[in-house]
Formats: C-alpha cells, sequence, structure tokens
C-alpha cells in the first residue's frame, strides 16, 4: 500500500515535470508585460491579458494564415501518401508480380534513410525547376511516405485471400479491391498513419526553413520562429498565445484521439 | 472465370495490375527518397557551390577539407555528446515511467497521456517556451532550483551548459515515446512467467524486474535505444531556434552545421559531403541494432 503511494507520488512529480512548460505557456498567453517578468511565477494573472495577447499574436503575424497552410499542407501530403502507398502495399501484400522483392527491399532500404538526408539535391532540383518558395516545395518531398507502404503492407498480409478472391468473383478490379475491400478492412492502420503523418507533417520545420522563405507560404512551426525572431524575446504574452494557438490542434486531436496516436507510435516498431 | 473476361491470363492480369499499383509510389520513392540519396553521395564527389555554372569533379576534397576543419570536429563531438547524454536519460525514464504506469491501477490513463503530451505537441513552439523557462532571472527553472537551493544559470547562454539545456529539452520531448514503446513491450510479456517466478517464493518487485521484465525486454530495449539515437542525432530544430549554434559553437550540432554549409553559405557539395557522414552514422545505428537483435534470436 505504501509502495503504491510513492509510486503515485513519483509518477505525479514527473507528471507535473512533463506538464509543466504547457501549463506556463498557458499562463503567460494570459499575462501583461509586467507580470511576465515579475520575480514570483503565479499561475494566474491578477490582471487578465488574454484578449490582447492573443488578438496581438493573429495580428502581429498572419497567424491564422500559417494554420490554414499548415492544414492545407497536412492534407495534401496525407492525401498523396494514401494515394500512392495503399495502391502499393496492396500489389506488395497480395499480388504476384516480377521484381516484388526487389520492390519491398528497396522500400526497406528507403526506411533507413533520415529525411534530412535528400534535401541538398531536393532543393536543387526544385530551384532548376522554379519551385521553391512555392506550396509544392513543402508538400512534393513527403508526398512519398515509405513508412506508410511498409505499415500497410504488414497489416494487408493479414487480411485472408479469400476476401479477395470473392471480390474478384464479384468483378471488382484491383484498384477498385484496394479502396472497396482492403481499405475498410484495414481502418486502425490507416488512423494509425494519418495520425503519425499529422504529427510529422504539423511540426515539419527543418524542410520547410530550407524550402520557404515567404511569409504567406510558412507553416505553424516556421511562423512561430519567424514570429520569435521578429519580437526577440520581448513579447512574450503574445509570443506564448502564438504558441498555444500553433499546439493546440496536435494536442487536442491527441487527447480526442490517443489510442489511435499512441497504437501508431507503436506500430514504428512493429517489425 | 477470369479469362472470359480479357484477352491476358489471369496470371499475367495479376503480374500487370501488381506492377501498376506499385509503379506511382515506386516512381516517387526514387525521385525523393532513393535518388536524391544517390544524388548526395556524388555531389559530395564534386566542388560545387550552388548556382554556379561548373561543376567538377573533386574526389575526396570535400571530405579531406572536413578531416581538417575544425568546427566540423567540434559539431561531431557536440552532435555525439548530445547523443550520449539524452538517450541513456529518455531510455531509463521512460523505462521507470512504463513499469511504474504499468503497475498502478488507477489514473494509468493520465499518466500515459501527460508523459506522451510532449511527443505530440510542436516541438518548436514548445522549445520556445523551454526558452522563457530557461530565462535566468523569470525562467521556471532557475526559480525551481533557488528554492531547492541548487546552482542557477544562463542555461542557454553559458557555453558549459547549453547543450544539456538542449539535451535536457530532447529528453522531455522523446520520453514518452520511448515509455509507449516499453509499454507495448511490457504487454508482450506473458504473465505465467510472473506466476512462476512467485511460486518460486520470489515477489519482491526487484525480483520480478530482475528475473522476469528485464532478460524478456531485451529486445524492445535495443530498438528503443536505436530508434532514440536515430532521432537524437537529428537534433536540429531547438538549435536552430534557441542558440544558432553558439554560444561560441557550444551546441553546434551534424545538420546544423549541415544547414550552415549547404543552404546558408551555399556550399552544396561540402554540405553532401556533411550529409554522407550524417547517413553513416544513422547506419550505423541500424547496423548495431540489426546485429545485437539477431544475436539475440540465436541465442535465445
Amino acid at each position: 500500500m505504501a509502495r503504491r503511494a510513492f509510486t503515485h507520488l513519483v509518477l505525479m512529480l514527473g507528471a507535473a515535470v512533463m506538464l509543466a512548460p504547457f501549463v506556463i505557456m498557458l499562463s503567460i498567453s494570459l499575462k501583461p508585460p509586467g507580470e511576465v517578468f515579475a520575480p514570483q511565477f503565479a499561475l494566474l494573472p491578477t490582471q487578465w491579458h488574454a484578449v490582447e495577447n492573443y488578438t496581438a499574436a493573429f495580428t502581429k503575424v498572419p497567424l491564422a494564415r500559417f494554420l490554414l497552410n499548415g492544414f492545407f499542407v497536412t492534407l495534401c501530403i496525407f492525401a498523396a501518401q494514401a494515394l500512392t502507398a495503399l495502391p502499393m502495399a496492396y500489389a506488395l501484400a497480395k499480388l504476384r508480380w516480377r521484381g516484388r522483392e526487389t520492390a519491398f527491399a528497396l522500400v526497406v532500404l528507403a526506411l533507413l534513410i533520415p529525411p534530412q538526408v535528400p534535401a541538398i539535391p531536393l532543393y536543387i532540383g526544385l530551384w532548376q525547376l522554379g519551385l521553391l518558395n512555392t506550396y509544392a516545395a513543402i508538400i512534393l518531398p513527403s508526398t512519398i511516405s515509405v513508412f506508410g507502404i511498409f505499415l500497410m503492407r504488414q497489416f494487408f498480409r493479414t487480411v485472408p485471400d479469400d476476401l479477395i478472391a470473392a471480390a474478384r468473383m464479384d468483378g471488382l478490379s484491383e484498384w477498385a479491391i484496394v479502396w472497396r475491400i482492403m481499405l475498410p478492412t484495414a481502418a486502425p492502420a490507416i488512423a494509425a498513419f494519418a495520425c503519425l503523418s499529422f504529427i510529422w507533417n504539423w511540426n515539419e520545420f527543418f524542410w520547410p526553413l530550407i524550402a520557404v522563405q515567404e511569409e504567406h507560404l510558412m507553416t505553424p512551426p516556421l511562423g512561430i520562429a519567424f514570429f520569435s525572431n521578429a519580437e526577440a524575446g520581448t513579447s512574450f504574452g503574445p509570443l506564448m498565445a502564438a504558441a498555444t494557438v500553433v499546439t493546440a490542434p496536435l494536442a487536442l486531436a491527441f487527447l480526442l484521439a490517443q489510442r489511435a496516436f499512441i497504437s501508431g507510435v507503436t506500430m514504428t516498431g512493429v517489425k | 472465370m477470369a479469362e472470359a473476361k480479357g484477352t491476358l491470363g489471369p496470371r499475367r492480369a495479376e503480374a500487370l495490375a501488381g506492377t501498376l499499383l506499385a509503379l506511382p509510389a515506386f516512381i516517387l520513392m526514387w525521385l525523393m527518397l532513393l535518388g536524391p540519396a544517390v544524388a548526395v553521395g556524388l555531389l559530395s564527389l564534386t566542388d560545387w557551390n550552388f548556382g554556379e555554372p561548373q561543376i567538377r569533379f573533386a574526389g575526396l576534397e570535400n571530405y579531406a577539407e572536413m578531416w581538417g576543419d575544425r568546427v566540423f570536429w567540434i559539431s561531431l563531438r557536440n552532435t555525439v555528446i548530445y547523443v550520449g547524454v539524452s538517450v541513456p536519460a529518455t531510455v531509463l525514464l521512460g523505462l521507470l515511467a512504463a513499469i511504474a504506469i504499468e503497475s498502478v491501477g488507477p489514473l494509468k490513463g493520465f499518466y500515459r497521456a501527460a508523459y506522451f503530451l510532449p511527443v505530440a505537441s510542436t516541438l518548436l513552439a514548445m522549445a520556445l517556451v523551454w526558452e522563457f523557462m530557461f530565462h535566468p532571472s523569470v525562467g521556471f527553472v532557475n526559480q525551481v532550483f533557488r528554492a531547492l537551493g541548487l546552482p542557477t544559470a544562463d542555461w542557454l547562454q553559458n557555453p558549459d551548459t547549453a547543450l544539456f539545456a538542449l539535451a535536457a529539452i530532447g529528453v522531455w520531448q522523446n520520453l514518452g515515446l520511448a515509455m509507449v514503446l516499453f509499454m507495448a513491450g511490457l504487454k508482450a510479456i506473458p504473465p505465467d512467467l510472473y506466476e512462476a517466478l512467485a511460486m518460486d517464493g520470489a515477489d519482491g518487485a526487484w525480483e520480478r524486474f530482475r528475473r522476469v521484465t528485464w532478460p524478456m525486454l531485451g529486445p524492445a530495449l535495443v530498438f528503443v535505444v536505436a530508434i532514440t539515437a536515430i532521432r537524437s542525432f537529428q537534433v536540429f530544430d531547438t538549435v536552430q531556434v534557441l542558440t544558432e549554434g553558439g554560444p561560441s559553437k557550444s551546441t553546434e550540432v551534424l545538420l546544423f552545421t549541415m544547414v550552415q554549409q549547404g543552404f546558408t553559405f551555399l556550399r552544396s557539395a561540402y554540405g553532401a559531403a556533411i550529409t554522407m557522414v550524417f547517413l553513416l552514422l544513422t547506419l550505423a545505428i541500424t547496423l548495431a541494432q540489426t546485429v545485437l537483435l539477431d544475436r539475440r534470436a540465436h541465442y535465445g
């Protein structure tokens, strides 16, 4: 009994440390400048400054635009990833064709390449095509997800062959089988894939930093870094308000769909 | 009947469908990943700077330059220190959190969510919060340290502490990832092993850990170490936005150096050579992981 209480105590302390940055972020986003630099930290402001801070966050920089860019980019990326990964995963898992083993070996090889490795050639290629500083520059390099192919292939292998044979008997084309038979059976894996794709691409900073310079194209992480640079550590209130707004979509999605998020992350470890 | 529908036999139809369905992803994979990865290797053997009209084969000149480049060695050393500090801390704390959370009954969901939340949050936004928390006078870290009678510092602006401050942020961010992977590993341990141990009369928490959990968790441990190490090698966001490699190069890390050379100074070929070092280090971790897991499999 005493040991369990002790475990709870330690876990509570740990949780406090893990959550402290979120609490501080929210707290500062409500405070006027004078209270931000108060020598003693107080959770709630004596004088509420929330409206001013959040208004400043949306007007000093085009924060709404950053968010829209973020949603647009993540959506396009996931659509492209799903549209290409699912058919290939099905072909790798269920169809017999020449070169299948080689193709799968290449997918596994590509899994080992960190996403930053292709950056310089991609930059040169996009420059030659005149695509730097466009949405396409942000989206194109992420349109392929070898992780998604691998994950879906593993999942599709568990779908019984009879199901596919029956669908063929009904006259479905292979393309239709991917979307009308495989997709519904793989819903949990797709949900996990979608969550991971959303986390990765919403948070991605490295590539957008390289690919775009213009304010109106910036994704949320890039936009908030830009904001922080412009303010140079002077207006913490609006900055924390912006940080809250940028973090909120992902944090809320996580709290609502915890299971899919965690199983998605765990599946990165599935062999 | 399949044959009746078209002129192709079912075997050839299947082969054609397989190729066609795989083709778009296959092309994209070459265009966006494999092709550029090969190109990085080739580019690193030239002397090309971004925008120049001429390209010349330069052999290993870039690598020779790197060998003599003080900044590169500082960068490599800092990266290794960063990984060496953050990986053990992340793995150990993640393991302790996983075991503790699995052993308490109520509040399990709350703890898991709290520890995992940093993984699902935007690191760049949270890095700015950490910058505020590391603020020398009003920062939360110094306030707590002062209250506990611990030494305080201007963590991010002091060359002796800046890298460790960034490592602390890294641990905070990745701990939840290690935790959920360990939780999955713990769930895979058959409960009868613990029952058998209890029948032997050994029922202490330490005995349970030493004789069942630890040996059974081996493969998960190797995997978590590898994935944490690979992620730590990729440290960039916090450096770029909080310290820009400073003060006095104390937080200069590989990817930061690569971006500086390849994109700020437009030295594409030299940047490509640094990328190759980065790639080889990452592959070395994967190789070590594979060897370790294989050996385990043979003995187990």
